[in-house]
């Protein structure tokens, strides 16, 4: 009986988590009944931000360190939470989601923010498996919620192919460490590989090439990326907002715990590996972003892109350049999920038919001619202080041809960025189509655009984070 | 902090000039009509002049250091302050930026009809931005205010511009990127290297290694290059000034090509001295061959804006030539002819913004015979192009005039070359003034078009007219805020490093 206490005194660290479960079916139950998306979307953000609430009084470690609650987790929920605040947001004027389908639509988004969950606080290969694999589930079904949509459908086939390759690719490279340590534990892993001196071992490096690559995969890193333009364009548009936020930072929190934590002496094989697709990342994303007509495939390359820019920060494999990683997570976070929100309340895809919206809409012109500045990483906007946080970090580190390289695709990035405010500002309208207002995504633009400027003007409180 | 003078004013002076544009911006976003919004521009612009005045009264002439400094903490994490001051050789630009606003509220009172909240925001804008960087005494400070400047700038050109306005407004912002990207790594590569901070002042004091030096001075010198613009990278200027706005061209000639200048001085100097040593007779080389290439560009040209925005690139050939004269003479003669440059380029594209607001054209064929349908126009602009080709007893032939002995000093050859642009230069003014204003037309449809100026265009070339003559006339005024400074920066410029050998014998054989 006391042994059944102490395992439930041992589920502190994990509150949350088991918080976000019970919100999650209680939307899920909720959905049989309510059939309205606003209700739904509020139980959501009811539920986030409990959780949210509940995140800093939940630290420690459960079952054996297989789950660790910290510092470094704790910043990837909120970022999680915040995702979900602003997805459900948008999500409600989104009218290709029926309102029938309102209870699941919402519930498998928790479900997902779950799978993130357990990824950022997993002390243990095993733990991070299962995280990964129930955020990608939920994910997959989320990108082809559109049933009756061939494109909805192309993608989440495409993705779910693609996707079980790389957990199955995860998965070798998790079999070949245990195999290798006797252990999964990421602690143990480490002590084990320092004590017996096999970082250098070609199954070592296999294991972490393979482990790297499903984390590449994940994040959409080149050469890693093909179905990430498929996708963000199929999905439904608050889905890619989602998918351009949560599952990357998810990816990348699990990412900085395992290779600083279990593989931290095998940085000489994930390191050069990195450099590599950092910099292919970082340019395949900014060219091919040039051609595009559409602009959720235009977003999606530029959300490569921006993958290859936070790579930078784990490559030196600094705390500050982590700490700049994740502060470059949190404020892409922010212009992203804006400038989506800006897509779906305009409704339009193609590029073209952005012409004159200045004239007729000059509010939600201005915010997208802050996100789009923001995204190229132009002060006093939020976009620069995240690069100069990075490149700082990098060239402290070393990396300086790097970041000349990084800096330099940046201008490119301008290019295919500022096309969106030539065509809002300096064409001509093509096609008059009354917008319908929507007070939640005048919220969420709203809320972005001033968090751009915030961190941009002032981002000490959010340094210290 | 032995090199800082703290503002000793009852208010911060320096924020509210650089930060009351901005505070007027966000009125105007409220405002809806536009007699309103003109009047609180016009307001705004000159309450900052007003405010600014006590800068230039209480200057101390005397000291080098920085003065009417404000200095507070901003990004601690990363050693950061919010730090202003102004010196000899930026005071002038403040000065410069703030008049130059106030005309380009003028100038634009008629001409703009369209989107009249968003233009004058970014008028606004810009002017803090500018102001921004020439009172900027943290380097990053003075990057964010550097491409701050980039958002307003792009819409003015590519809004409120001719046909072929979106292409120049791109191009005008990649070419300016490209330049100030390699910048940013330079900032962070010095920030790391100087030990961990962003003031000026500080990071002059560290003597870095050659190296590093040199690396740095080409990081810096991609976006000073660019904005200048000096040859080969001068392709955006004659693009973004013709296509852009009145008020967008007088901005660009006058102020946003200085901070190019500007740059070379407060940074690349003070901070990589030996660097400078070594690439100065390129760089001189360079400034020759902008002022005689821009010379003869600007012959050529067809369009009258195009043709001011081409004699830009060889004045400010002229420019670059005296800063890196490395000489007292050649350096207070760059910097007289920045702001000489910025009063009569500035009014010149002023006055084709008057004509072009009645023609609607620009192409010099078109015109012709100005001296009898516009008599006040044609005499102010009589003065700019007489002040524009150095005729004497006005502002360019002081500047010219200095640049070419600091010049001669260093390098009889280039000096001698250099002189040829002058030539070229009152040739191509005197018969841009032939063409359009004395050469007889038969285009009635145009002349019926022309009336002459009005009160509000004669009152904002007033202040130009006056600038010209009394910088002319009493060049020791302007002179004497920069003399200090100047001295001070070649001592350190000259005490620092080693002497380069190999260079010396060039500057030998030149000689």
């Amino acid at each position: 009986m006391t042994g059944l206490m102490m395992k439930l005194g041992e589920l502190g660290p994990l509150f949350p988590e088991i918080l976000m479960t019970v919100f999650m079916l209680f939307v899920l139950l909720a959905g049989l009944v309510v059939k309205k998306k606003s209700i739904m979307a509020f139980l959501s953000i009811l539920g986030a931000a409990t959780v949210a609430y509940v995140i800093p009084i939940s630290t420690g470690t459960a079952f054996d360190g297989m789950f660790v609650s910290d510092g470094y987790s704790m910043f990837f929920k909120y970022i999680f939470m915040m995702s979900i605040f602003f997805v459900a947001l948008m999500s409600i004027n989104y009218s290709a989601i029926d309102e029938r389908h309102s209870g699941e639509y919402y519930s498998l988004m928790l479900l997902a923010s779950i799978g993130m969950m357990l990824m950022a606080s997993a002390g243990d290969l095993i733990v991070l498996y299962l995280g990964l694999e129930l955020m990608s589930l939920s994910i997959y079904v989320l990108t082809g919620f559109l049933r009756h949509n061939q494109k909805s459908n192309e993608a989440a086939l495409k993705y779910f192919l693609l996707g079980a390759f790389a957990t199955a690719i995860l998965l070798y490279g998790i079999a070949m460490i245990y195999g290798l340590t006797g252990t999964t534990n990421l602690k143990a892993v480490a002590e084990y590989i320092a004590k017996n001196g096999i970082a250098a071992n070609p199954v070592m490096l296999l294991a972490v090439i393979s482990i790297t690559v499903a984390f590449l995969f994940k994040i959409a890193a080149v050469p890693f990326h093909m179905w990430a333009p498929d996708a963000y364009e199929g999905a439904p548009t608050p889905i890619t907002a989602f998918m351009s936020i949560g599952p990357k930072a998810a990816a990348f929190a699990a990412f900085g715990r395992v290779f600083f934590e279990a593989l931290d002496l095998a940085k000489t094989d994930w390191g050069a590996i990195l450099i590599a697709v950092a910099i292919l990342t970082i340019a395949v994303g900014n060219i091919l972003a040039i051609a595009q007509t559409n602009i959720k495939r235009m977003l999606a390359y530029s959300s490569i892109a921006h993958a290859g820019y936070m790579l930078i920060g784990i490559i030196p494999g600094t705390k500050e350049g982590m700490d700049a990683m994740m502060i470059y997570m949190l404020i892409y976070a922010f212009m992203n999920m804006g400038a989506f929100a800006v897509v779906i309340l305009l409704g339009r895809e193609d590029i073209k038919s952005y012409g004159g919206l200045a004239k007729t809409h000059p509010f939600i012109s201005a915010a997208m001619l802050v996100f789009m500045f923001s995204l190229t990483g132009i002060p006093p906007t939020a976009g620069f202080i995240g690069k100069f946080y990075l490149f700082m970090a990098a060239i402290n580190a070393g990396y300086t041809w790097l970041v000349v390289i990084a800096v330099i695709f940046s201008v490119a990035s301008a290019f295919y960025y500022l096309r969106i405010v030539v065509n809002m500002y300096m064409k001509e309208m093509k096609e008059e189509a009354a917008i319908a207002p929507s007070p939640s995504l005048s919220l969420v633009i709203l809320i972005t655009v001033l968090m751009v400027f915030i961190i941009g003007i002032m981002p000490s409180p959010f340094l210290n984070l | 902090m032995e090199d800082m003078i703290l503002n000793n004013l009852s208010y911060p002076v320096l924020s509210i000039t650089i930060f009351l544009p901005l505070a007027g911006a966000l009125i105007i976003l409220l405002l809806r009509n536009a007699g309103a919004i003109r009047w609180t521009a016009f307001l705004t612009t000159t309450a900052t002049l007003i405010v600014s005045l006590p800068l230039y009264i209480h200057f101390d002439k005397t000291t080098y250091k920085m003065q009417f400094v404000e200095s507070y903490p901003w990004i601690p994490e990363w050693n950061l302050n919010y730090t202003v001051g102004v010196d000899g050789i930026s005071i002038l630009f403040v000065f410069l930026s703030t008049l130059i606003s106030i005309l380009c509220v003028l100038v634009s009172w008629k001409s703009i009809q369209e989107k009249i909240k968003l233009f004058y925001m970014a008028i606004l804008l810009i002017q803090t931005a500018m102001t921004g960087v020439f009172a900027a005494v943290d380097l990053f400070l003075f990057y964010i205010f550097w491409e701050a400047m980039l958002i307003p700038m792009f819409l003015l050109i590519g809004i409120w511009g001719s046909s072929n306005r979106v292409y120049a407004a791109v191009k005008f912002v990649l070419f300016t990127l490209a330049g100030s990207v390699l910048m940013l790594v330079g900032i962070i590569a010095l920030y790391h290297a100087g030990g961990k901070t962003f003031n000026i002042l500080e990071l002059a004091r560290v003597h870095y290694p050659f190296d590093l030096q040199i690396w740095l001075f080409l990081a810096f010198f991609a976006a000073f290059a660019v904005k200048v613009p000096m040859f080969p990278v001068h392709t955006w200027l004659p693009d973004a000034h013709t296509e852009a706005p009145t008020a967008g061209s007088v901005i660009l000639a006058g102020i946003l090509l200085k901070m190019g200048a500007y740059g070379f001085l407060r940074l690349s100097m003070p901070l990589f001295p030996d660097a400078v040593k070594t690439f100065f007779i390129p760089m001189l080389i360079l400034s020759v061959i902008a002022i005689i290439y821009g010379a003869f560009v600007t012959m050529m040209q067809k369009d009258i804006k195009r043709l001011i925005a081409y004699s830009s690139v060889s004045h400010m050939g002229f420019v670059t030539l005296g800063i890196f004269s490395l000489n007292q003479t050649g350096m207070e003669g760059g910097i007289l002819q920045m702001i000489n440059h910025g009063i009569v380029t500035g009014a010149l594209f002023m006055c084709i913004g008057i004509v072009y607001e009645r023609t609607h054209t620009r192409l010099i064929e078109d015109y012709g015979g100005l001296a009898r349908a516009m008599p006040i126009f044609t005499v102010f602009f009589t003065i700019f192009v007489l002040a524009g080709s150095g005729f004497p007893g006005m502002n360019y032939f002081i500047g010219e005039f200095l640049i070419l002995s600091g010049a001669f000093k260093t390098s009889m050859l280039l000096g001698a070359v250099s002189i040829l642009g002058i030539v070229l230069g009152a040739a191509y003014m005197s018969w841009l003034y032939y063409r359009i204003v004395l050469k007889k037309t038969n285009n009635a449809e145009m002349t019926d078009k022309l009336y002459d100026m009005n009160a509000r265009e004669i009152l904002m070339f007033a202040p130009l007219i006056i600038l010209v003559f009394y910088i002319g006339v009493q060049p020791h005024v302007p002179l004497s805020y920069m003399q200090v400074s100047v001295e001070h920066l070649l001592e350190r410029f000259n005490a620092g490093g080693q002497e380069i050998t190999a260079v010396k014998g060039i500057v030998e054989v030149l000689k």
